[in-house]
Parts: structure tokens; sequence; C-alpha cells
């Protein structure tokens, strides 16, 4: 909410340093989010008289006048506007005058006759004929206020102010107000709120406004209370400039007296209000009553709106006369010609209001208030507010007599006051006296162990609403800092989230770049990396409200937001790149979810293909202390390269899938042929972290080394192969591994050579050539007989 | 006799000493089986019995006199051929022949491991919750009106009229008191959270929240500030100062907002901190009754506090980020950074 400090000095003292005032007013809760200067950009611009004119001799637009700015010798200003004449006192801008716009005013000479300075329009002290409707829009602002020559512009026209915004929070709909504010203030910095009751000087002519008009409310549920004031003969022009700057002040637009009144209240006291134009109100009724489904009116902004029976109006003897809390209708609006008026001031259920506002996509500053939860006490004091208005600014007379249907509870209320109990949720010691003191600042009473909360206050309700206005006006910055006492307790982290920081770590030790990609991907992205239209990956969480397609659905995959990083990066040029992260993928389950971390981690093909891969993949294993790892082809995942894909067990437990992403996919993301990735499921892979401890003891007994060349099928796997060599050889084999694989020239077709180096070793005795040689045999054996597999000659 | 081996000593130790290269040639030539000084010790038979132990003597001197000349330059020649050696295989070092290949850390990990450490080293435990939650465990338990802005359809991602992407990491704080209804509670919990902004230098869709909450007999607003002024301190530096503005929020009262002092200026005003001094950090309040009454825990007996920061405020004012989205988009010429 935007406040004027001028207005606010209107009901109490402000101290003079802006800074020291919002500082003070955040501190207390009511946060200042900012402040500015009206007029600071304004500088040099005096009030001038205009003493005479004559015409430039060399041009037949330009105008020479003689402006007397109350000093001895007047200035010749040369202007082109066409709307000045002796005696006018207009705005004058001097050598070296500032205007809002960065412009700045200097001597000079128009066709070669000297100007010292220049006559302003309204428009170029950043004002608008809102603000001044006596004045021209294009041509000199002829200004018609009292004042003196020489007199400084930003005090003739009110633009020297401050204008403070403060951030209001939920709990305090009191304060969109200024009243609210005022409170505030006064609490804040001790000082007494000058707020009056409002007094209204009606017109005893024995006629009430209940003569003029009845009002019928018949969802009092919707509508807890209606108020309502008549003004007669009334009088519709603009309002005095006071008005209007206070309008300006808060961005309000002057319209004319009576529509400025109800915005003033509404800004004074939050209280939104409306008039309607009597003469326009049939059968002299007004009732609130739902909308009929289908019902139409035009509001103020003179769009039609259907409504439907959820909603409520303010109705005449037969049809819609406003949309309840958010709009006027056109058919009843102020005009110039209006001379009754009916001011309504009413209460509305926030929740209806706001639906109703939604529903037809109109939020009002009114609608906005009312959404907020206004108290029902401030109707009454607000429609006489407009009509001591009406009789000051005299633009009417106020019918006898207030109608007010209300059924709201508007008494004070009580709530139970534990002193102790707000000093030890707050960890002070602050006296019975002081305490009370503090809260009666803001205006809550205490009376024993009871405190007294006036209407306005329904956030007042339990030890804890007190204890928050007890310690905003102490001051947090008093209470002692501490450290809680209680049972000593262990602190750490989850073992899940302790492995994953453990493979966060690896992975960056491997070289890469960890990612943070969003949850939410396009439902197509499924489609890019070539998963087929019946799978169950595609029963995504779906996000009802998204910000977009490309955001609507909870990944149920890691690959499309993997490989958009790496695109991404490669777009941008950057071709060698190794990325990593532990990405959540969301399953549906019933109307939640199963999230469950998947690590996925891959490279282009600059860094390396498969076997990096895979070697990467080892290095994560070995560093997490997980054995017994098994690599699986895979051939049927549409994503990967039906050839070089794998699915890694630890025993019988599916841990992982690496591979070579799919050409097609590839294409798909712009991306490089070649593109390797990992994903890694981090919940059956923690459940495979040995959690023995322990070693093996170091060789006691010299080995014996055997190469042998094998030569089998080119569609055998060494992985097999080498388990088929373990189990053949017995236990003196200590290792067996491959160390090249070849085809080409030397081997036949279809055919590939396996170098195996073979090591042998007893625990508890010296192998000798022989045992070693015996060893090989037998592996050989086996392997010609059983597989056909032999040495290479 | 004498006077030629003599000769031949000098000669081969000059010759020795003269050498270069191989001193192979030079041994050879002088005590080889055909070598100079062979050659005399063989003409030692037509010499007396008187002379021959006389030049034997000298026999051997010059013998012994070669060999350790040979053993001496044999020594520096070696030393020299590997001074040489290391001269040619000389590198420049200032070329990078191989990328190194180094891996990063995310700044939002680094800092979220950062910030948990710090308060699991005073004793909090960590507690993690789904994503998608329950609109109930994320509104209704944590006293939000029916009416809070904070539901709307513009804030928050919705599932079902039921379940919607937690918009906040306070839910753990229902799940942890229904999961312990016998306090001492004194959890953190780190984690993803969404809200329906459209990106841009300050916000983000997705972003990470760090929740705490301490529940037990006694605790105080007091507490709140030790517990929170220590944690600045650790995480911003020991200079740092922290300051408690009130503020509302639906399942904290009373509640306040956090600033810390501007750990670049050190309060006094500058870009980083926009001139204020401050900088806000984190939301935090006592326990709201009416959540403690959602957890099942009676708030006759019982208080609390919770705070709640986010993640990537915390990390772009420790590395001076200015644009949130650079943390999402994930260009490996950023990441390298950290």
């Amino acid at each position: 909410m935007e406040v004027s400090l001028n207005w606010l000095k209107d009901y109490v003292n402000v101290p003079d340093d802006i800074k020291t005032f919002c500082d003070a007013m955040t501190m207390s809760g009511t946060k200042v989010e900012g402040y500015k200067v009206l007029g600071a950009d304004i500088s040099n611009v005096v009030v001038g008289k205009i003493m005479s004119t004559e015409p430039h001799p060399d041009s037949d637009h330009l105008i020479i006048c003689q402006v007397n700015v109350g000093k001895e010798e007047n200035l010749q200003i040369v202007t082109g506007a066409q709307n000045v004449k002796a005696g006018d006192i207009v705005p004058v801008c001097l050598d070296g005058a500032h205007l809002p716009g960065g412009k700045v005013i200097k001597n000079g000479k128009l066709r070669g006759v000297p100007s010292q300075g220049m006559l302003c329009s309204l428009g170029e002290l950043g004002l608008t004929v809102n603000d001044f409707p006596y004045a021209e829009e294009d041509g000199i602002f002829l200004l018609q206020e009292e004042c003196d020559l020489g007199d400084d512009i930003r005090d003739v026209c009110k633009l020297n102010d401050t204008i403070v915004e403060f951030e209001l929070t939920f709990n305090r709909p009191d304060c969109l107000s200024y009243l609210g504010i005022v409170r505030e203030v006064a609490a804040t910095f001790g000082e007494k709120a000058n707020i009056k009751t409002p007094v209204v000087n009606e017109v005893k002519d024995g006629k009430k406004a209940s003569d003029y008009i009845s009002v019928n409310v018949s969802n009092t549920e919707l509508c807890p209370r209606y108020t309502a004031r008549v003004v007669k003969n009334v009088k519709i022009g603009p309002s005095p400039l006071w008005l209007r700057a206070k309008l300006r002040a808060a961005g309000v637009r002057p319209i004319n007296n009576i529509v400025d009144i109800t915005n003033y209240v509404m800004i004074e006291y939050g209280q939104p209000m409306h008039a309607f134009d009597y003469e326009y109100i049939k059968s002299n009724q007004i009732n609130v009553r739902n909308a009929y489904d289908g019902e139409e009116i035009v509001t103020l902004d003179g769009v039609t709106r259907k409504l439907t029976a959820e909603m409520l109006v303010i109705a005449d003897g037969d049809r819609a006369v406003a949309l309840a809390g958010v709009m006027g209708g056109e058919n009843s609006e102020i005009n110039e010609s209006t001379t009754t008026v009916v001011f309504e001031s009413a209460n509305f259920a926030r929740e209806n209001i706001r639906k109703t506002s939604k529903s037809v996509g109109l939020r009002t500053d009114s609608s906005a208030k009312f959404e907020k939860g206004l108290p029902a006490c401030n109707t009454l004091p607000a429609v006489d507010r407009a009509a001591e208005l009406v009789t000051l600014l005299g633009c009417g007379e106020v019918v006898e007599g207030v109608i007010d249907i209300n059924n709201a509870d508007i008494s004070e209320r009580t709530v139970a006051y534990d002193r102790a109990k707000v000093n030890a949720l707050l960890g002070t010691n602050i006296s019975n006296e002081e305490m009370d003191k503090l809260l009666a600042a803001v205006e809550l009473i205490a009376d024993g162990d009871k405190l007294i909360v006036p209407p306005y206050r329904s956030d007042i309700i339990n030890v804890a609403d007190i204890a928050e206005e007890v310690v905003r006006l102490y001051g947090f910055d008093k209470i002692e800092e501490t450290m809680f006492k209680g049972a000593a307790g262990l602190g750490g982290r989850t073992p899940r989230e302790a492995f994953r920081y453990n493979i966060n770590d690896i992975m960056a030790g491997l070289g890469y770049c960890e990612s943070c990609t969003y949850s939410f991907v396009s439902p197509r992205s499924l489609d890019k990396i070539n998963i087929p239209e019946d799978s169950e990956l595609r029963d995504f969480i779906r996000i009802i409200n998204p910000l977009g397609e490309d955001t609507s659905v909870m990944r149920t995959h890691p690959l499309p937001s993997m490989l958009e990083v790496l695109s991404r990066n490669v777009n941008r040029k950057v071709d060698k790149c190794r990325m990593s992260e532990i990405m959540t993928v969301y399953r549906r389950n019933g109307e939640l979810s199963n999230e469950s971390k998947t690590l996925c981690f891959a490279f282009t093909p600059d860094c390396g293909g498969f076997y990096n891969l895979k070697a990467d993949a080892e290095a994560l294993f070995v560093r997490l202390n997980i054995s017994a790892r098994e690599y699986v082809a895979v051939s049927n995942d549409p994503s990967f390269h039906p050839g070089r894909c794998a699915d890694v067990f630890v025993g019988t437990k599916l841990v992982g899938r690496i591979g070579e992403v799919h050409p097609l996919v590839c294409e798909n993301y712009d991306l490089p042929r070649g593109v390797c990735t990992a994903m890694i499921y981090t919940e059956p892979l923690l459940k495979s972290v040995k959690t023995e401890r322990g070693y093996i003891p170091l060789p006691v007994y010299p080995a014996m080394e055997r190469d042998i060349a094998l030569i089998c099928e080119k569609s055998v796997e060494v992985g097999k192969l080498l388990n088929d060599i373990r189990s053949y050889a017995g236990k003196s084999l200590e290792s067996a591994s491959v160390f090249d694989v070849y085809s080409g020239k030397g081997v036949e077709d279809g055919k590939k050579s396996v170098a195996v180096r073979l090591v042998f070793r007893l625990a508890d005795k010296t192998l000798t050539d022989e045992d070693a040689d015996a060893g090989v045999k037998r592996i050989l054996k086996k392997l010609e007989n059983e597989q056909g597999i032999v040495l290479r000659s | 006799m004498k006077q030629q081996l003599e000769q031949i000593r000098i000669a081969a130790v000059a010759e020795i000493e003269a050498a270069d290269t191989s001193l192979e040639e030079i041994r050879i030539k002088y005590l080889g089986k055909k070598g100079e000084l062979t050659k005399i010790l063989r003409g030692m038979g037509s010499l007396s019995a008187e002379e021959r132990p006389v030049i034997g003597a000298v026999a051997n001197e010059v013998r012994n006199c070669i060999e350790s000349a040979l053993e001496v330059r044999g020594a520096e020649l070696k030393k020299i051929a590997l001074a040489r050696s290391l001269e040619a295989e000389k590198l420049d070092v200032t070329y990078d022949a191989i990328d190194p290949n180094a891996g990063h850390i995310h700044p939002i990990t680094k800092a979220m491991k950062r910030m948990t450490e710090i308060f699991i080293d005073m004793g909090f435990t960590v507690a993690e919750g789904p994503e998608v939650e329950t609109v109930y465990n994320n509104f209704d338990a944590l006293n939000a009106p029916a009416d809070h802005p904070s539901r709307d359809f513009q804030d928050t991602f919705y599932i079902t009229e039921n379940t919607l992407l937690r918009t906040q990491t306070s839910p753990v704080q229902i799940r942890a008191m229904l999961n312990n209804p016998n306090p001492p509670i004194r959890i953190i919990s780190p984690g993803r959270v969404y809200r329906s902004d459209v990106a841009d230098a300050s916000h983000s869709p997705v972003f990470h929240q760090l929740e705490g909450l301490v529940i037990d007999k006694g605790i105080t607003m007091g507490d709140l500030k030790g517990i929170l002024s220590t944690f600045a301190k650790t995480m911003f530096g020991p200079e740092t100062k922290t300051r408690f503005r009130p503020h509302n929020f639906p399942f904290t009262e009373p509640s306040a907002e956090v600033d810390v002092s501007c750990f670049v200026c050190g309060g006094k005003g500058c870009r980083l901190c926009k001139g204020e001094g401050w900088m806000e950090i984190l939301g935090s309040g006592m326990v709201h009754p009416e959540v403690l009454r959602a957890g099942g825990i009676d708030p006759d007996v019982y208080t609390g506090f919770a705070f709640g920061m986010g993640v990537e405020r915390v990390a772009m004012v420790m590395a001076g980020i200015d644009d949130l989205r650079l943390l999402y988009e994930n260009d490996a010429r950023f990441l390298k950074q950290f």
C-alpha cells in the first residue's frame, strides 16, 4: 500500500528523517518496501505572471512574453503556445530548471530572440487533466490556485510529497487503510493518533433516507452488513486540489467530487464504497441478492458480464445495478446531471468476492480489499465520513438517517491473556506493566487475565498472537540469543542422503560436471528418446495448471533431461561435455507419487565411447564398495544402440543401465552420434553396498603368470568366457583377465582372438611351473571339448 | 721397465681423463688380455728374482691407478650422459597437453551441503519428504487459510484437487511430528519445491529450500535467535550480524523474517546488498499452535520454532550470482567455475 506522508501527517506526528521512519516501521511489523519523493525531478520551476505578449518578428506561431516571477526584472520568454495572454498565472522554468524525464531548461534564443526560460504545460510537470481538471491538455498550464509570484510550483501543485510503500501481511487487512497505518505509526513512535469520528450534518427536513430507498438483504451470509446514506441536491464537479492531490498520491485518478469521495473514504478507512445515481434505482429499492443464472450486467468498464447464481449482486426493483464488492453497473453510474446519490458502504464475504472476481476476471481495488476480509464495524463510520466530506466540499445535502442492515457481530472480543506464557514463548522477562503498555499502544487493552480486542483485529486469537504483538513492539533485538536445552540426541544425515553426497563427490572426481534440471518435462520428450506410445512410462503425473506444455508432466525417465543439457552445451559449442546428476523420477502411485532417485551421467563422443562409460561406472561401483557386478547385453531398449547397451546387476539386483544413445535419439537432440549415458538406480545400489568390514590378506607365495590366445566365435562374450575359465581352472587360478581382443588378418572370418592372462597362485605354498602348466592344460581341454574354443596357433 | 710402467701409467691416466664417451676401449688397450700393461707383465719372466717383486709391486700400483682412474672417469661420464639426456628430455611445462578433466559440484548442491552440515553439527537430523504432496500437508495442516493467496492456481502447481507439487519444505514438519509424537524433535529438511513462477533473474518454478523444526518443552524465541545467529556466523563468517524483522506466516506465530549483515561490505551498503547493508535470507517463527495440533502435539505442553530458507538465494549470495536462471541452464562453462 502506498501512503503519502503529507496525508499521514494529518493524523499523526511523523519523524522528519524518512530513513528513521521507514526503519522503525519495518521493525515494528509494517514493512517498508521503499519510498519515492514526488517532485524530486522538478526544480527551479516557479509561479509567474504574464505581463504582456507580442508576436515574434520572424515567426507566425511564436509569442514573446514578458513574465513577472516576483523579481524586480521581468523575464522575456518565447513560447509556441497559443493559449496565453497578459494576466495569466503560469508555471515558469527558470534558467537551469529540471523537469520530469530528465529535461533541463536553459536560457537560449528562439529564431534570434533571447528566451530566459520556458512556460510549462501540465504534461511537462508530469501531471494530467485529472489532477487539474480546469487546465487545458495542450497548451500552457494556466494556474487557478491561490499563490504568489515566485512560489515553487511543487508547493502550489502539491507535488512536494513523499510516498512510502508498505508491504502488508495477510493477517492485517485492517492496515489496508490510512487509519490502519496511522494506528501503527502511532504505536511505533509512541505518538497519539488523531482519528476523529465523522460528524454528519444532516438536513432535517422531515424526509429520511428510508423514505428515499428501502434496502433488503436476502443473503446475509454473503452480505453480513449493508449500510447506506442518501445525498440530495448534488452538484457534480471537480474535487478541490487537496483532495485531488491526495488521490494522486494514492495512485487513484480523480473523476468527480462524488466518485472521488468514495475513493477517498476507501483509501482512508479501507472500506470500499459505491455511489449510485438514485434516479436510476428502479422502484426505490435496493435488493442484495444472488444473481440469476445467466443474468447480465454491464459494469462501469463497459464490459457485459454474464453472472451465475453463486455471485452476489446489488439490484434495484428489477435488475442488477452492481456486482457486489467488485464493480458498479453502468446503468446507475454517477454522471454530470446526477442530483441524488446513494452511498453504499457494505461488508461482503471475502471468499465469495474472491471467487466472483476470479470467475468474471475482474480484480478491482474494491474486490482486492474485500478478498482480504474486512471488519464489518467499518461500514457505518465510512459512510458517515463520506457524508461529512459531501458537506465539507459543499457538493450536496445529506438526507437525515442512515440505513444499516447488520447481521455481523461487531462487538469487542476478549481473549485469554497469560503474561507468563507470552514471556515463556518469547524467552523474555517483560514485566506485566510493560507488557500491558506495549499492547495498549495497539489498542489491545488488558483487563486482568483477559485482553479486550477491537473488532478490526480479527487476527488476535491465542497467546501466540498476543506474543507477536508484544515482540514486534518490544523489539526482536532485545531477546537474548540462547541455545535450547533438552535431552541429548544424535544429529545426522539419512543413509540415502549421505549416499547421494558420496556419489556426487565420486562423479566429480571422475571428471563430471553436476547439472541441475527441472523435474517436469514435456510429455513429448519420451517421443524424442523413442519410447513407444503404449509404454507405461507415459503414465505421467500431470500438472493441471502447468506454465506450459514443455513443463507439464513430472519426468518418468532421466534421459530427456540429460540429453537436453548435453544438447544445449553442444549447441553453444561446448563440445567436450561430461555431465552428471542425481535426478528424481516420478511414477504415479494413486493420487501421490513414487519418487526415486537415479544417477544419470553422460558424455559427448569427444570424451570417449562405451568402454570409457563402463570404466567410469566401474570406478563408481568400486569406490562405493560394491562387488560382484555383472553386465548383461540389452538389445531392445529403443533409446539405446541395440549392440552397445547393458544392464548392470549386483547379484540378482538390477542397479543400472549403461550404453551408447541410439543414433536416432542423438539426432532428435541435435547431438553427434555416439553420446554415451548411464542410469544408475540409487535405491537398489544403496542396498548392494557391502557393509562388512575387513580385507583380503596380501599373498605370501609367488604367482605364476600364463598368457594364452584363444580363437572363438565373434559372438562369444568375454565376460562369459572368463567365467567359464574360472569354473574350469580349479582353485589355483587367482585371476583371469582379457588384455586384448583381435579379429582381422590372421584370424578366420567370423572369429576373434582373445588374449587372456591367467594368474595362478596358492595361498599355502609355492606353485611350480608344472602346476601352472597343468592348470592351463585343464582349461584348454575343457574349452575345446565343451565349446570348441582352441588355442591360437 | 719401471720407467716403461710409469709411462704407461701417465699415458693411460691422461687418455682416461680426456675420454668423453666410452672407457671400454681404453680399458682394453691397457688392461685387456693384449693390453699394454699385460704385455709388460708378461715380460716379467725375464726379470731377476730380486727385481721381480719390486717391478711387480710397481705394476700393481700402475694397474690400481689406471683402474681407479677408469672408475672415477666412468662415474663422471655417467653423470655427464645423464645430464645430457635430462637436458634432451626437457618439456614445455606451459603446454596443457592433457585435459585435466576435473569434475564440478553444482553450486546449489554445494550450498545445500554446507547449510545442512552446519545444522547437523548442532544436533539436527535430516528428514526428507515427497515432492508430490497432499494439499492437506502443504496448506491445511500448516494453518494456511482457505483463501490464502498461496493456494491460488496462479501460485501453486496442482496435480489433482487433493495433491500438488509442494510449495515449501514445511509439509515435512507435519510428517516429522506425526512420525515422532514424543519430542524432542530437531530436524532439518532440504529439498525441491515448486511455485508457478515464470523463470526470470530472481524466480524459478523449481527451487530448493532448507526447512528446520525444533519442538520440545520450553523452546523459546530466544532459542530460535540463538540457532539462526549461530548458523549465520558459521555460514557467512563470525562477524555476521542477524536482524529479525516481524512478519506473518500462517504456520508460525510470532513470525520473523531474518536478514544477515552483508558479508561483502559488513553492513555499510554495497552492490551485493543493494545498498541496504542487510540481506534477507530466511523466514522463521514459533510454530503456530494449530500446526502443533495438526502434528498431534499438545501446544499446551510443547512449543517449537521453525525456519525455512531458499538454497538458491544462499548459493547466489555466496557466489555473487545475479541471475537465478544460470543455476538451471547447466552451461558447462558456468558449472566449471564451481
